[in-house]
């Protein structure tokens, strides 16, 4: 028997396209949760409420600072005891949103907090709205230089899709497991997921490099 | 005798224990030029920013055309504006800053677009050819499309000063607008406020460092010291003949270092 045997991986294929399938639409969506959600976190995060806005730092905290694996457990598994039924899907897939939304928002707040005072006093000179001045003025400075930050969390999102198995979504490395249990060999199938890992991690990279830079561009920011 | 154009009644800043502007009272007329001139730490900063409710106030009241600014009449009685208020009396003052603080993301002409489309609701084209009239006057027709990086420090001011008039303010507040600047810049960003004095209906009260201008442009000089006015006057009286120990110690320092 030799150590790598192309046969399987011809074999494994369709296993790993099901379950990469489900792995990149899950980041996908889980990742425009996590950005928008995120962004909604940092937003209310300035509240002028000092209640409102402690409330949402706290949770923020407490989100980050509890595993993501416990938090899909609680809600998958927890939850029904109180009645409250979620689809894995919508469970796995809400629940790495809104931890990584969590990252995200601290990420905004570091581009918001870095946009100049003078932009807001501006903005108040000019008698702008809050929401015309966050929407205008605001953001399109904060933004595009977080970029390559939040593409790092998409990168980790990505690489945290496995959890997902654990509330038996079958995700890439968990088709590729299976592969290997029903065969009882491992070698190709695990290997060829991990390519795939590096290989879309290796993508995305390049895209949120591209990303960053188009949207510096755009907005002429150094 | 008509209603001063803004007027500081007892105003009091306090930033913790430290008292910026102690019981300040101030009448600007219409179309008056006022400089306020002071060392550093003098409140004279404060009193523009309290003016473009930048800060609130402690005390006393500050009215616009009559109409409080800080302030509503609810019941007959004086409260803190609500917000709803202060957009709308802020309305009538526009601001210019040391700094600029010009939108890095728009054009010259976007910069001078912004406000009077999303807060006056004028039609973009209309809002376009108020923005490049202004850019024309301030001399830069020719780099309404450039970008505020793109700009010289004399010429990122010049927008900022086209794009507060977009607003048609009556009351227009220039703080140290060419402290900034290099010195060979500094000429072309007063000539266009020299322009605006001659040319326009506006009350204009600005903090300077520049006396000679000060002296030149201004109806009244303000002389600001520990958060007091210590001493105000035409400006052949206040540079000419100040009666205050003061004003004369800070003149001269100012004088001497040219």
């Amino acid at each position: 028997m030799s150590i790598w045997d192309w046969t399987y991986v011809w074999a494994a294929f369709p296993y790993l396209y099901r379950g990469a399938l489900v792995t990149i639409q899950a980041t996908l969506i889980g990742f425009a949760i996590a950005l928008v959600l995120g962004l909604v976190f940092a937003l209310v995060r300035r509240s002028p409420n000092r209640l409102v806005s402690v409330a949402m730092a706290e949770t923020v905290e407490f989100i980050r600072s509890t595993p993501l694996l416990l938090q899909v457990f609680f809600v998958y598994f927890v939850g029904p005891q109180f009645g409250i039924v979620i689809p894995a899907w919508i469970a796995g897939i809400g629940v790495l949103g809104i931890h990584y939304a969590a990252y995200c928002s601290e990420v905004y707040r570091a581009g918001i907090e870095a946009v100049e005072g003078g932009q807001w006093e501006a903005c108040i000179a000019l008698n702008l709205s809050r929401s015309r001045t966050w929407r205008a003025i605001i953001l399109p400075q904060a933004i595009p230089p977080v970029v390559p930050a939040l593409g790092n969390y998409f990168i980790g999102m990505f690489k945290d899709t496995p959890i997902l198995a654990a509330i038996a979504i079958l995700e890439m490395l968990q088709q590729a497991k299976n592969f290997g249990a029903e065969n009882y060999r491992y070698i190709e199938a695990i290997t060829m997921a991990g390519a795939f890992y590096l290989l879309f991690s290796l993508v995305a990279s390049a895209i949120v490099q591209a990303t960053a830079f188009w949207l510096n561009r755009r907005y002429h920011l150094q | 005798m008509s209603e001063p154009m803004v007027r500081f009644e007892n105003v009091t800043k306090r930033y913790g224990a430290l008292t910026v502007l102690d019981e300040l009272n101030l009448d600007i007329e219409r179309n008056e030029k006022v400089s306020i001139i002071g060392p550093s730490g003098s409140g004279k900063t404060t009193v523009l920013r309290m003016l473009m409710t930048l800060e609130r106030i402690n005390e006393g009241v500050i009215r616009v055309e009559g109409e409080p600014l800080t302030h509503e009449e609810r019941n007959g009685k004086l409260v803190t504006a609500s917000d709803r208020h202060l957009r709308r009396v802020r309305g009538k003052i526009g601001m210019v800053f040391q700094h600029f603080n010009l939108f890095p993301h728009m054009t010259a002409l976007q910069n001078c677009m912004e406000a009077p489309v999303s807060v006056l609701g004028l039609p973009k084209k209309e809002a376009e050819e108020r923005a490049s009239e202004l850019l024309e006057m301030v001399g830069l027709g020719d780099k309404m499309k450039h970008f505020p990086i793109q700009l010289s420090g004399g010429q990122k001011q010049r927008v900022a000063i086209a794009r507060a008039l977009a607003m048609r303010p009556k009351v227009m507040l220039f703080d140290e607008v060419t402290s900034a600047l290099d010195p060979e810049l500094v000429g072309e960003v007063l000539n266009v406020i020299r322009k605006l004095g001659s040319e326009h209906d506006l009350t204009m009260l600005m903090v300077t460092h520049q006396m000679g201008f000060a002296k030149e442009f201004s109806d009244r000089v303000c002389f600001f010291y520990g958060g007091k006015i210590a001493e105000q006057g035409p400006p052949e009286q206040l540079f000419g003949d100040p009666q205050e120990e003061r004003t004369r110690q800070f003149l001269s320092a100012v004088l001497e270092a040219g």
